[in-house]
């Protein structure tokens, strides 16, 4: 007892703040894990359905994401209101679909590639027309694997 | 220690630079885990395109039409309805004659044994059902038939698959408890099998083509 207020009666020392940027570091280490870079610049507006069946996507470095929607705001202008497809960052033709997974393909190791999902990220309003079109274009293009992506929700 | 006696260099500072490395990753995290239905397209065809002849108590069609109403076998029906309809149909429980075949796992057996050159993994598989199972357990000829027009809504034909997926979803895990306890996705890969080739995902898709109705 005795060493202790002598201790405080001196001249009475701060808070050490040298664990603070461990206490960051650990919270930093923790965002730096979980974080997915969001993939890529959304020009098409996509409101995802929901689905009680849903399932987590395994091994996020095996997917490839192909986005339908109406375009957003500012690509109404270039692109008009009908719903177009997105690849990687550009809007993309049908016709452009086989040479994209062919590309996504080479980007992967060769054995992972029959492994590869595509994964549809499409908005509920779009008309089944193009959804359909761009099914057999990947049918052609022998991507099989899809994932009809959509919000996970409980059963009611 | 000397921590106390010879003034260090403020680590202070330090703090503001992991605050700010912090702040980077907030802010370009997207924290939503990226999730959905899976679905296995068919190969592209091969040559011309062969009718699949299947009796037709053994296909039950489901269309949807652009206006996004939902037929059940014909008859306009509530999506609601349909994971009810499907694990009846898949089961038949009542050996209703509109209802899909069942077929006793031993004449599977025989059927592939009969074949040029039979599936050495399908007939293991069939074994273990008998095996594991019992020789009464039955396999259902049955497929659905999803069929639906090109100005139908992308959210209604996605609450339908997901239905669909649903009803055999249900009865994967339904078998999986009842024989082993477990739910489907806790099995092992065996067991899996096992469940799956009792219940496949036995969905077929038309091709396109527009529906009046």
């Amino acid at each position: 007892m005795a060493k202790f207020s002598k201790k405080s009666k001196g001249d009475s020392p701060a808070i050490s703040t040298a664990s603070l940027p461990d206490i960051i570091f650990m919270l930093l280490f923790f965002f730096m894990v979980s974080t997915t870079m969001k993939e890529v610049e959304y020009k098409v507006t996509i409101k995802l359905p929901e689905a009680s069946e849903a399932k987590k996507i395994e091994n996020k470095s095996l997917v490839s994401y192909i986005y339908v929607g109406p375009p957003n705001k500012s690509w109404t202008a270039q692109y008009g209101t009908k719903p177009v497809i997105q690849l990687n960052d550009q809007i993309a033709k049908l016709e452009n679909i086989q040479q994209w997974v062919e590309e996504e393909r080479g980007q992967r190791d060769e054995v992972d590639v029959p492994k590869m999902t595509y994964s549809l990220k499409i908005d509920e309003e779009v008309d089944m027309g193009i959804v359909t079109d761009l099914k057999q274009e990947l049918r052609f293009a022998q991507a099989l694997k899809i994932n009809y992506s959509s919000k996970r929700i409980t059963q009611k | 220690m000397a921590r106390r006696k010879t003034p260090e260099v403020n680590a202070g500072s330090m703090a503001d630079i992991a605050f700010l490395l912090l702040i980077f990753f907030l802010v370009t995290t997207t924290m939503d885990v990226d999730s959905g239905i899976m679905r296995k397209l068919p190969p592209p065809p091969q040559g011309p395109i062969e009718d699949i002849k299947l009796n037709k108590r053994n296909v039950f069609v489901i269309l949807i039409n652009k206006d996004n109403q939902v037929a059940i076998s014909g008859q306009l029906s509530d999506v609601g309805d349909i994971r009810e309809r499907v694990v009846e149909f898949f089961t038949n429980p009542t050996n209703n004659p509109d209802l899909s075949e069942q077929i006793p796992v031993l004449d599977k057996k025989d059927n592939e044994l009969s074949k040029d050159n039979p599936d050495l993994d399908k007939i293991q598989i069939y074994d273990n059902i008998i095996e594991q199972l019992g020789t009464f357990v039955n396999i259902t000829k049955g497929v659905v038939s999803l069929q639906n027009d090109r100005g139908t809504a992308y959210g209604k034909y996605l609450e339908v698959q997901n239905e669909i997926v649903g009803a055999i979803n249900d009865l994967r895990d339904d078998l999986a408890k009842q024989t082993w306890g477990k739910e489907f996705k806790d099995l092992n890969e065996e067991q899996q099998d096992i469940v799956t080739t009792i219940y496949p995902f036995a969905i077929s898709e038309a091709e396109p083509r527009s529906l009046a109705n």
